[in-house]
C-alpha cells in the first residue's frame, strides 16, 4: 500500500439541510470513524462537513480530494467500501458515481463534466460546498478577510463608490442600488448608526440565503464588516428566521470565531474601528422580510411596515440611519471589493450586473441552487442547467419571485432574465425562486394558493391589502370549487388594479401579481373551471376524477401498490378500475403508471 | 416534549431573565419559552411583561401576530407539514387531507390523546427535496401519500410505547 497518498487528503460530507434530511450526517459520523480506526499512517486523511453544494436532488454528496471524486446519494453502508477502496486503495466505486441520463455515462467530477455546474457562475456561492463554515480558518484560506484588509487601506468614500460602480443591486428582492443605500446613510450627520442582513427568507420555494448562512457564514460577517467601514456604523444585526436551525448555528459560531481573529470587536484589524454583530431570531412572519417591518421586529415590536417616505438609511432601527440589505448582497461584497467594481460590473446586463443565485425547484429534473450571469435565459436554468422537465412532461409556466411574483409561460422561456425584464412581463426577481410548473400543475390553483399564503401574512395595517386580498382569495377558491361565475374575471381584475395601487408597502402593492400574471397568460383554465367545470390538470378535486384507460392498461398492478386508500381494483393482467368515491385524486398513480393509463377527465 | 406545567413559575423565570429588561429581547424570550414547552403559557406572557415592563396587551399582541408561537399546548409528536410553492404543486395538499383522514385533525389542532399536533408552515427551505414533513427535529423528504401514513404509524408506535 502507498503509504503517502493519502497526504492532505479530504473527504468532504454535504452537510446542508437536504442532504442532511437525506441521512449526510449519519454518512458524516460512519466516515469520521472509520478514517480514524484506519490507524495513524492513515489519518491525515479528514472528513469535513461543508454548507449546501446546491445538488440536492442527488443528496447526501460526498466529495473526495484532490482526487476530485464527487459520489452521490451515498448511505452509511457505502462508507467501509469508500475507505476500502476509494481512501484505501485509489479505486473510483463506479455505482456511487452519478449517471449522466443524457450519455448514460458515470460522471466522476460532476462540476467539471455536467452542463448542472459548467453553465454556472459562482460569485456568491463561491466558498459553499467547498469549506467547512464552521472553520474560520478555510475561509481565510480562500482570500476571507482580504477584502476587509483592502477597506482599511482605501478610505470609506473609495468603498461606497466601488460599490456603486460595480452596479451590484438588492438580492432581495426590490433591486435597489446598494451602493447608493450606503452613500446615504454615510451622509447622515447623526450617530449611532446600524447595519442589517436581512435574513428573514420568506418566499416559499426559495432557500439560497439559508444555503449562504449555513455554508459560508463568514462572507456575509466580512460584507457588514467592510459597510460598517464605509458608514461608520457600530452595530450590526442578523435577522435570521428561526426555523433555519443550521443557519443560526453557524452563524453564532461564525460570530465567535470572528471576535476571536479581531475581524470584530473593539479594535478589528488592529485599526481601532469597533464594530460588532448580533444575531436576531425572527419570529416566523412572512412580512418581516419588508425592511421597515423587519427593523420594527428588531426593535421589539409586532412587524407592521410603515410608508416609507423616509427610508431606513436616513431613520431606520430606533430612529437612527441604517442600511439594510439581504443576505446574497452581503455575499457579493468581498469579492466586489477583492477584484474591483468593473470586474463585477463586466459580468450580467445594463441594468443587472453580477450573477444571481435561483433556487431552482419544482418539476426540474435537478433540483438545487444555481448561480448564473443575470441575463442568462429561463430556457437555459430550466432545460440546460435544470435538465428540463421531470417525467418527460411538458412544461407549463415558471413562478418567480415568490408571493410577489408571477407566472411566465413557455412562450418567454428564451426571456433573459434580469430584475428589469421580469418585471416587464408582469413578474418579478424576487430573492430567487424559481419554481418550474408543468402540465399537472393548476394556475388558477396556483394563483389560489399564493392569495391563500398572502392572506394568512397580511399584517392588516392597512385596508386594502388587508381586505382585498381575502375578497381575491374567496373569488379564486370558488372558481377552484367549480362555483366560479366568468363575471368573476373581471371582479378579479378590479380588484388586483385596486390593492396594487392602493397598498401601503411592497407585500400589498405586489399581492395581485399571480392573479394578473395568471389571467394574462392562462385565461383558457380559468374559462375551464369556469364554464366547463373541469380542472385540466386535473388537481382541483371537485372538478377532477381520474379513471383508466382500459386500452393501455396492462394491469400490472403498481397503481394498486401505491395508492394509498385502496381506491383502485382489478386483476393482474387486467385493465384496472378506480373507485371514484374512494379515490383523493392525489395523482400517486398517474406518478408511478408506466404506461400512461391513468387519465384525467 | 410538552412539559409539566403545573410549577411553572419557578421553570420559566429562569429563562425569561436570562436576557436584560429590555423591550428588543421580547421576542428571543418567547422564543425560548416556546421551545421548552412548545406553546407559551399564560404565566410566561405574564413574566414577560413584568420583566420587559410592557404591558401585557403588547406581549399578547405579540404572540398571535408571529407565527410562530402558540397559546395552546402542542402534542407529543409535532408534524409540520411544509407548504411552501415547491412542496405545495408536489402534493403537500394531499399530505394533510391524509393526516385529516388518519388522525381526524387538521392543520392547528391536536390529538384528543395530545400523541399528535399538526401544523402547516410556509416553506422549511429544503424545496429541492419536497414535499417535506417535519416531526418534532427529524425532517422526512419526498414524503408520498401513502409515506406519510408510514411516518405516523412509525410515530404512533413509540406514543404507545412511552405510554406503557
Amino acid at each position: 500500500m502507498k503509504m503517502n497518498s493519502n497526504e492532505g487528503r479530504q473527504i468532504l460530507v454535504c452537510c446542508g439541510t437536504g442532504c442532511q434530511a437525506n441521512g449526510s450526517l449519519q454518512v458524516f459520523d460512519a466516515i469520521q470513524e472509520q478514517i480514524q480506526s484506519l490507524g495513524a499512517v492513515e489519518v491525515k486523511t479528514f472528513a469535513k462537513s461543508t454548507g449546501c453544494n446546491g445538488w440536492c436532488e442527488q443528496g447526501p454528496l460526498v466529495k473526495i480530494l484532490p482526487d476530485d471524486i464527487t459520489y452521490c446519494q451515498v448511505k452509511v453502508d457505502d462508507v467501509p467500501a469508500i475507505i476500502d477502496k476509494t481512501i484505501k486503495n485509489n479505486e473510483v466505486i463506479e455505482r456511487l458515481l452519478y449517471r449522466d441520463p443524457a450519455s448514460k455515462k458515470r460522471v466522476k467530477s460532476p462540476h467539471l463534466e455536467l452542463d448542472f455546474y459548467q453553465k454556472q457562475k459562482k460569485i456568491a456561492l463561491r466558498n459553499i460546498g467547498e469549506i467547512d463554515p464552521a472553520s474560520i480558518e478555510d475561509y481565510i484560506d480562500r482570500d476571507g478577510y482580504k477584502a476587509l484588509e483592502k477597506a482599511f487601506s482605501i478610505s470609506a468614500e473609495q468603498i461606497i463608490t466601488e460599490v456603486i460602480k460595480s452596479g451590484l443591486r438588492g438580492r432581495g428582492g426590490g433591486g435597489f442600488p446598494a451602493g447608493i443605500k450606503w452613500q446615504s446613510c454615510a451622509e447622515q450627520s447623526n450617530a449611532p448608526r446600524y447595519i442589517i442582513c436581512n435574513g428573514d427568507e420568506g418566499d416559499p420555494g426559495a432557500f439560497m440565503d439559508r444555503s449562504i448562512m449555513e455554508g459560508d457564514p463568514h462572507t456575509v460577517i466580512e460584507g457588514m464588516v467592510i459597510c460598517a467601514l464605509a458608514t461608520g456604523a457600530s452595530n450590526g444585526f442578523i435577522y435570521v428566521r428561526d426555523e433555519y436551525a443550521l443557519a443560526l448555528k453557524n452563524l453564532n459560531q461564525a460570530l465567535i470565531d470572528a471576535r476571536k481573529g479581531s475581524f470584530l470587536g473593539e479594535n478589528i484589524m488592529g485599526q481601532g474601528f469597533a464594530f460588532d454583530i448580533e444575531v436576531v431570531r425572527g419570529g416566523g412572519a412572512f412580512v418581516c422580510g419588508e425592511e421597515t417591518a423587519l427593523i420594527a421586529s428588531v426593535e421589539g415590536k409586532i412587524g407592521e411596515p410603515r410608508d416609507k417616505y423616509v427610508f431606513p438609511a436616513e431613520k431606520g432601527l430606533w430612529g437612527q440611519p441604517t442600511v439594510i440589505n439581504n443576505v446574497e448582497t452581503w455575499a457579493n461584497i468581498p469579492v466586489i471589493i477583492n477584484e474591483g467594481a468593473d470586474k463585477f460590473a463586466s459580468i450580467g446586463t445594463e441594468n443587472s450586473k453580477g450573477t444571481k443565485v435561483f433556487s431552482l425547484v419544482g418539476k426540474v429534473v435537478n433540483t438545487g441552487l444555481v448561480e448564473v450571469p443575470m441575463g442568462t435565459t429561463l430556457r437555459q436554468i430550466i432545460f440546460e442547467i435544470g435538465g428540463g422537465i421531470l417525467k418527460g412532461r411538458q412544461f407549463k409556466a415558471v413562478q418567480t419571485g415568490g408571493p410577489s411574483g408571477g407566472c411566465i409561460p413557455a412562450e418567454l422561456l428564451d426571456l433573459p432574465v434580469d430584475f428589469d425584464t421580469l418585471k416587464e412581463v408582469g413578474s418579478m426577481m424576487g430573492s430567487g425562486g424559481l419554481i418550474v410548473m408543468d402540465e399537472r400543475t393548476c394556475m388558477v390553483e396556483v394563483a389560489r394558493y399564493y392569495l391563500n399564503f398572502l392572506a394568512g401574512e397580511s399584517c392588516g395595517k392597512c385596508v386594502p391589502c388587508r381586505e382585498g386580498i381575502r375578497r381575491m382569495q374567496e373569488i379564486l377558491t370558488r372558481i377552484c370549487e367549480g362555483k366560479g361565475q366568468i363575471s368573476d374575471i373581471e371582479l378579479l381584475e378590479e380588484i388586483a388594479e385596486t390593492v396594487k395601487i392602493a397598498a401601503l408597502c411592497g407585500l400589498g402593492k405586489t399581492a395581485a401579481n399571480p392573479v394578473l400574471s395568471t389571467l394574462r397568460y392562462f385565461r383558457d383554465e380559468y374559462l375551464a373551471h369556469i364554464e366547463e367545470h373541469r380542472c385540466p390538470a386535473g388537481v382541483c378535486r371537485d372538478l377532477t376524477e381520474f379513471y383508466i384507460d382500459k386500452e393501455k392498461c396492462t394491469g400490472c398492478g403498481i397503481c394498486i401498490k401505491n395508492c394509498p386508500v385502496d381506491a383502485i381494483h382489478g386483476e393482474k393482467k387486467e385493465a384496472h378500475t378506480i373507485d371514484v368515491e374512494k379515490c383523493i385524486t392525489c395523482g400517486s398513480c398517474i406518478d408511478t403508471c408506466r404506461f400512461d393509463a391513468v387519465r384525467i377527465r | 416534549m410538552a412539559e409539566d406545567v403545573s410549577n411553572t413559575e419557578d421553570m420559566i423565570s429562569p429563562i425569561v431573565t436570562a436576557y436584560p429588561r429590555e423591550k428588543r429581547y421580547i421576542l428571543a424570550m418567547m422564543q425560548d419559552v416556546q421551545k421548552k414547552y412548545n406553546y407559551l403559557p399564560k404565566e410566561a406572557l405574564k413574566m414577560i411583561a413584568t420583566h420587559a415592563e410592557v404591558p401585557f396587551s403588547q406581549i399578547y399582541s405579540m404572540a398571535t401576530f408571529y407565527k410562530a408561537f402558540s397559546l395552546i399546548p402542542k402534542g407529543r409528536y409535532n408534524i409540520r407539514v411544509c407548504d411552501g410553492t415547491a412542496c405545495h404543486i408536489k402534493g403537500s395538499a394531499v399530505l394533510i387531507d391524509q393526516i385529516y383522514n388518519n388522525l381526524g385533525i387538521k392543520p392547528g389542532e391536536t390529538t384528543e390523546d395530545k400523541a399528535f399536533s399538526l401544523e402547516t408552515v410556509n416553506c422549511l427551505g429544503a424545496c429541492a427535496i419536497a414535499p417535506v414533513v417535519m416531526v418534532n427535529d427529524a425532517v422526512h423528504a419526498k414524503v408520498t401519500s401513502s409515506g406519510i401514513l408510514k411516518i405516523i404509524e412509525k410515530y404512533r408506535g413509540d406514543a404507545g410505547d412511552e405510554d406503557e
